[in-house]
């Protein structure tokens, strides 16, 4: 349970000796309940303050860290169960799988393969975040030949999935890539947090449930605290309800044993099915999902909804509104105007990019607002938007005098062209129409 | 053990809301659909009910859309044929029809609303699920339109929109007389929505007799506003607000099939893979993510989709032990 102000004060020496630079000891209390003061600054403050108070303004969700530089991934920090409360902070990591059985040049390929799942989607990279692998083949020395094998390869972090066998037969082998260890648990959890201890790796602690997942951490965090919480998923709506309230314990209670980032595994077997499954994973606070599905076309979807869940919901995604030029550009150039919804001017230069026809863009001050909204709102309408080109002389660096303004404001269109005194060319609703009506309209310009 | 269980207390629920009606209940459908009763976010079994799962509408235009090629593969013998392409539908599962009367737009064909009625009587008597009704998106017009095929459906129980902030009138009127139900649309703000059943609620509809749909967005483009407003509404809902408490529909076909990572072709963007698995995947997740908000009625298109997502909804509707 969060502190009240009056809790934390009880603590404190109240002496108002003003060394926090708060007028008076209830009023650093005060600050420190909502967050914007530390006990550290209390110069005064007893030992047992310091351990009662430390505890419980403590994070509710501890960070932990995989992997190492470029590779690293950053989980839990999270402080909130509603991202319209504040925001999520880390992404939930996506982990995608190779069993050990493979080898040689198959195991080369499906490395390469797992490699390539980098994409780009409106001007930002997204890709996967773990290798996972697994032995399958059940023997040690083949796991570790294997875990070696992608260590070298691959472009990710690890996560390695065995018994205590394989474990201690590979994670010494690649300590120092910080792998995950996959998993402590009730019958080996000695042994495991042992060699996670040993060699400075994350381990993931699996039980069975709730209860018996909160027993096992509470061993394991007595003598080891990088860890992560796996319920041991056998049902997609049985893992929801434990994350959920995992979660609400560990925010609400400051629940210790479920203070820890958690992972969560695919239960379903056709890909496609898996990624879905996933979804629900990600929206309810999965730290790591872990699958078999390593197409393109079917994490595209899953790593936007990511995206989107974890995008802030306190600042919209905008971009500096001013004039983008994109390509070798001339004076017979088209100039498009969109709005600084990041979204939607990354959707446009994507596609002005994709016409092979250098453009002017010219994004203009809608506090971030996408085409639509922006009209609804009277800021992309006939007066700003001739004001804002005009302000920005983009019309003295061209030698015609026409702007293309997005198709769903089409009704603009007339009043725009009086304000600005421009030709105003409503041009496709889509931006992904850009190219054809680029190549229709400027042929001349093709590079 | 359940010291380790945290359960909300809630004071409200989601009206139960049902779609269609039989023989009996005054209308000519052999199945109905209910929807709601949950009092619990969504999929918390061990918190509180959730009585009913969630619902797929299949959409048909009276028109041919023009859609993607992909959908066309799977439509291409019906999709001039508004009665044949509602029986391909339920025979992919269509828990619901949802018709889009496109062609009463004055660009497009500027239908009479005797036509529209005339063909949703059509359909009706070809299919036997509930149907859901929706204009062509030229307020003036589907005002006129609505309250005829309203009045040729009497008793059907259809759900029937969009109602929205100033137009919903004369569609929520035509709804009460003759028993339908109206799907009230609102643009992402919870005070609107909220505000549109208390105005359709003062002329005399109770709560029980409003879907709304908050503004869907597609996956990647603005999914996650849609997703807050669910869930704030749904705390909303859950805390005793009477007007947040009835069931959502999202359109999630016509969003999820405009965004490019759907559409774009393979050649074009060899990076993001195959472009048929993408779009159906798209719309898929659009579904299965809002579905995490709190929705009731999604509205497909791809036969692939639906199969995905009722799959998913049914892994979630199972009622575990924890
Ligand atoms: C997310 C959203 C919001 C978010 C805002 C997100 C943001 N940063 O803009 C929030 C919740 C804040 C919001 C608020 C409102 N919204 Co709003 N919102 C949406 C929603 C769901 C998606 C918009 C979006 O992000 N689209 C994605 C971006 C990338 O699209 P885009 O900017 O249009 O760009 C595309 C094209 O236009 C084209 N394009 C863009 N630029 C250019 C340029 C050229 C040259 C070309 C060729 C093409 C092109 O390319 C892009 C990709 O194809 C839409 C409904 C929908 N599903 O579309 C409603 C919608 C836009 N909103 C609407 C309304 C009314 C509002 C409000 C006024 C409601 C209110 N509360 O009163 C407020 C206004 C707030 C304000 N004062 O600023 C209405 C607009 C009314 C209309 N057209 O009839 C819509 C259509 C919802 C509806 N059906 O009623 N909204
Ligand atoms: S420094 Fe400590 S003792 Fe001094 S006023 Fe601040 S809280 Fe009180």
């Amino acid at each position: 349970m969060a502190l009240t102000g009056l809790d934390i004060f009880k603590q404190l020496p109240k002496t108002n000796c003003k060394d926090c630079g708060s007028p008076t000891c209830l009023a650093f209390a005060m600050a420190m309940a909502n967050g914007k003061a530390s006990l550290d600054m209390c110069p005064h403050a007893s030992e047992a303050a310091k351990e009662f108070l430390g505890s419980a303004t403590a994070p509710p969700v501890r960070t932990v860290k995989v992997g190492v530089g470029e590779q690293e991934i950053v989980m839990g920090d999270e402080t909130v169960l509603f991202r319209h409360d504040k925001t999520f902070y880390h992404p939930t990591a996506i982990a995608v799988q190779i069993s050990d059985t493979l080898s040689g040049a198959e195991l080369d390929a499906k490395i390469a393969k797992v490699n390539g799942l980098v994409m780009d989607r409106v001007g930002q990279k997204i890709a996967i975040d773990l290798v996972a692998v697994t032995n399958c083949s059940g023997n040690a020395a083949t796991f570790k030949a294997a875990v070696e094998a992608v260590a070298a390869k691959a472009n990710f972090a690890l996560l390695l999935v065995g018994d205590v066998a394989a474990l201690e037969a590979a994670v010494p082998a690649v300590a120092a890539k910080k792998p995950l260890i996959h998993a402590a648990t009730a019958e080996n959890w000695e042994k495991v947090v042992a060699l996670a201890k040993a060699n400075n790796c994350p381990v993931v602690v699996k039980g069975n449930g709730l209860d018996d997942t909160a027993a096992l951490v509470e061993k394991v965090a007595a003598q080891y605290k990088e860890l992560v919480i796996d319920f041991g998923n056998t049902s997609q709506s049985k893992t929801l309800g434990e994350m959920v309230n995992a979660r609400r314990l560990a925010i609400k209670k400051k629940f210790r044993p479920f203070g820890y980032p958690m992972l969560a595994c695919t239960q379903a077997t056709e890909a496609r099915e898996e990624i879905l499954e996933a979804a629900t994973y990600v929206a309810k606070y999965a730290s790591i999902v872990c699958l078999k599905a390593d197409e393109k076309a079917q994490l595209l979807p899953l790593m936007a909804w990511r995206m989107n869940i974890y995008t802030d919901p306190q600042k919209p995604m905008a971009v500096e509104a001013k004039v983008y030029e994109i390509g070798d550009v001339g004076p017979d150039c088209p100039v498009y105007v969109c709005t600084n919804f990041a979204l939607t001017y990354f959707a446009v230069e994507g596609e002005v990019v994709g016409s092979k026809i250098p453009g002017y863009i010219v994004a203009v001050d809608t506090d971030g607002s996408s085409v639509l909204t922006a009209w609804a709102a009277g800021k992309f309408v006939a007066e700003p938007i001739a004001e804002f080109v005009e302000k920005t002389g983009i019309m003295g660096k061209v030698n015609h005098k026409s702007i293309v303004i997005p198709g769903y404001v089409a009704i603009i269109s007339g009043k725009l062209k009086e304000k600005s005194g421009l030709d105003v060319i409503v041009g496709p609703q889509e931006a992904a129409g850009i190219p054809a009506f680029a190549k229709a309209r400027y042929p001349q310009l093709m590079k | 053990m359940a010291t380790n269980i945290l359960k909300e207390k809630y004071t409200g629920k989601i009206c139960t809301t049902t779609l269609g009606a039989t023989k009996e209940q005054g209308g000519t459908r052999t199945s109905t659909v209910t929807v709601g009763g949950d009092a619990t976010m969504p999929f918390l079994h061990f918190e509180g009910e959730m009585p009913l799962g969630p619902v797929v509408a299949m959409e048909i235009q009276d028109i041919n859309p023009g859609w993607h090629p992909e959908l066309d593969k799977v439509y291409a013998e019906v999709i001039n044929n508004p009665i044949a392409w509602a029986k391909k539908c339920v025979e992919f599962g269509a828990d619901l029809i949802y018709v889009k009367l496109a062609g009463a737009h004055p660009d497009n064909g500027n239908k009479s609303p005797e036509d529209c009625a005339k063909l949703v009587k059509d359909i009706l008597a070809a299919v036997g699920v509930p149907l859901i009704v929706v204009g062509c998106g030229d307020d003036e017009k589907d005002s006129a339109v609505l309250p005829v095929v309203a009045e040729a459906a009497a008793g059907e129980n259809l759900l029937i929109g969009l109602a929205k902030q100033d137009s919903y009138k004369s569609i929520a009127a035509a709804a009460m007389v003759h028993k339908h139900k109206v799907l009230a649309q609102s643009p992402l703000d919870i005070n609107i929505c909220k505000q549109l059943s208390i105005l359709i609620t003062e002329l005399g509809l109770s709560a029980e007799n409003i879907v709304i749909d908050p503004s869907t967005a597609a996956l990647g483009y603005g999914i996650e506003y849609t997703y807050s407003i669910l869930e704030r509404g749904r705390l909303g809902a859950l805390s005793g607000d009477k007007m947040l408490s009835v069931p959502v529909i999202c359109q999630v076909g016509y969003e999820a099939w405009r965004a490019k990572e759907a559409v774009a072709s393979e050649e074009d963007f060899p990076n993001w893979g195959d472009q048929a698995e993408r779009a159906i995947l798209w719309e898929a997740m659009t579904a299965t993510g809002l579905l995490q908000g709190g929705a009731h009625i999604m509205v497909l298109r791809h036969p692939e989709a639906v199969r995905l997502f009722k799959k998913n909804a049914e892994a979630l509707m199972e009622k575990p032990e924890i």
